[in-house]
């Protein structure tokens, strides 16, 4: 089998759990309405449209960080990790099928989530969703990999928010930027840089994160 | 002594003797003090209280160094399983955040006493070192979180070595943010930086990393006399 097919697997093996037991995505797409409810009634009536394009980027990350958390308990509850070390394939591909499994839940939360925003607030152009897409690959590659990280230590779904806060503070500044600013360019350029610079580093590191 | 074959090879030597090195740092150290107070000239618009520039930057460098060198070790432990390196990158990050939490306290004197205010989030250095401050006290977190052992090592190189990628990024995306959270009030140093402020910074520059490195060593040599004697123990119970 050649990498390709290794993380299609791998990924193919995500998809099928949630289709199958729907632990992620509902919780995922029910905390983010939820957090749109508070936020309305936590934004003040003359407040301004920019507060609340803030509050939905605040919104986004803490649904992908509930997504985060879930990501690798199936290999942990199950014991499956030491199982998924051992197969024969390179063990970034073990990150990329994860951190796509991760992607796709999360656009799919965003899907659901922007149009939400749109209704309940006020509307989103292109660049908006674009910075989205783009903050969606850094979030889900750098978070897949401390979601890792967090799981096989004592405190688990605790540390992983104070991992992951930290490394998305970066993400958070380019994708506001991009959403409030009049022109955004240079803010989507530097959330392509943050995602090629730790997709790589995560690519290359994860190996030592599973392994002793 | 008993056991002695199973013991791990703990501790390297070194070029330069700790006392030695603590003997330069306290000399370095009172130069830096006397050349800052007694000879380096007042600024023209902030005075006397301008003198904490020479610490406030020259701990700021140093603490970049720090970390630097704790990402560093970080790589020779995945690199070459160098059984001191997972120490050494831990006592250089924890030093780090000593003098990291150093910039943060100093910074914020300054711009109390210049600006009237503790924080301000327009001065990138201090967003930049609390950004940096979260990270590292994650990673004690995890460090602390795991047991002992090369699992553990591995994970705490890999974050450190994100760290040391965090800080360009960070620093970018910090200015970046400062086009749309504030605009820049402050400008620091427009006037030349020549003379004995130039020698001034150089001296207390040298003096905090000659100190920071000797702490470094100090710090090191105590973790390891502390797995030293844990083994002993263990090989005598």
């Amino acid at each position: 089998m050649n990498y390709a097919a290794d993380v299609r697997a791998l990924a193919r093996k995500d998809l099928l759990l949630e289709l199958r037991a729907r632990d992620t995505l509902p919780a995922m797409l029910l905390f983010v309405v939820a957090i749109f409810v508070v936020f309305h009634f936590s934004l003040p009536t003359r407040s301004s449209d920019l507060a609340a394009s803030g509050l939905l980027w605040v919104a986004v990350v803490f649904t992908a960080l509930l997504g985060l958390g879930r990501a690798f308990v199936p290999e942990r509850e199950q014991r499956m990790f030491d199982g998924l070390v051992l197969t024969p394939c390179d063990r970034s591909a073990i990150w990329l099928a994860k951190s796509l499994a991760t992607f796709a839940f999360l656009a799919l939360a965003e899907l659901v989530a922007l149009p939400l925003f749109a209704l309940f607030f006020h509307g989103i152009d292109g660049t908006t969703v674009l910075a989205f897409l783009l903050a969606d690959v850094g979030i889900c590659a750098v978070g897949t990999l401390v979601g890792a990280m967090a799981v096989v230590t004592r405190a688990r779904d605790l540390l992983l928010p104070l991992l992951f806060l930290p490394l998305a503070i970066p993400i958070l500044i380019g994708g506001v930027g991009a959403s409030v600013v009049a022109s955004p360019g240079r803010y989507l350029l530097f959330l392509a840089l943050y995602d090629a610079l730790f997709a790589v580093l995560c690519w290359a590191s994860f190996e030592y994160v599973v392994t002793e | 002594m008993p056991a002695g074959g199973t013991m791990p090879l703990v501790g390297r030597s070194y070029r330069i003797s700790l006392p030695a090195l603590a003997a330069a740092s306290l000399v370095l150290v009172t130069t830096a003090l006397v050349l800052v107070f007694f000879v380096a000239p007042n600024d023209a618009d902030q005075g006397f209280s301008q003198r904490i520039f020479y610490f406030h930057v020259s701990i700021a460098f140093t603490s970049y160094l720090l970390f630097g060198l704790g990402a560093w070790k970080a790589l020779v432990h995945l690199w070459k399983r160098d059984p001191n390196a997972d120490l050494e990158s831990y006592v250089a990050i924890h030093q780090g955040v000593i003098f990291g939490s150093l910039v943060l306290i100093t910074g914020s004197i300054w711009a109390r006493i210049s600006w009237g205010h503790w924080w301000l989030w327009s001065e990138n250095q201090l967003v930049l070192f609390l950004v940096l401050f979260l990270f590292y006290a994650a990673y004690f977190m995890l460090r602390f979180s795991v047991d002992a052992g090369p699992q553990r090592a591995n994970l705490c190189a890999v974050y450190a070595l994100f760290g040391v990628v965090l800080i360009p990024v960070s620093f970018l995306a910090i200015r970046l943010a400062q086009k749309f959270i504030h605009p820049v009030v402050f400008t620091r140093h427009g006037a030349s930086f020549g003379g004995w402020i130039m020698v001034t910074y150089l001296v207390s520059q040298a003096a905090i990393i000659v100190l920071a490195y000797t702490l470094y060593r100090v710090e090191l040599s105590g973790k390891r006399l502390d797995t030293r004697l844990r083994e002993l123990r263990r090989a005598y119970a």
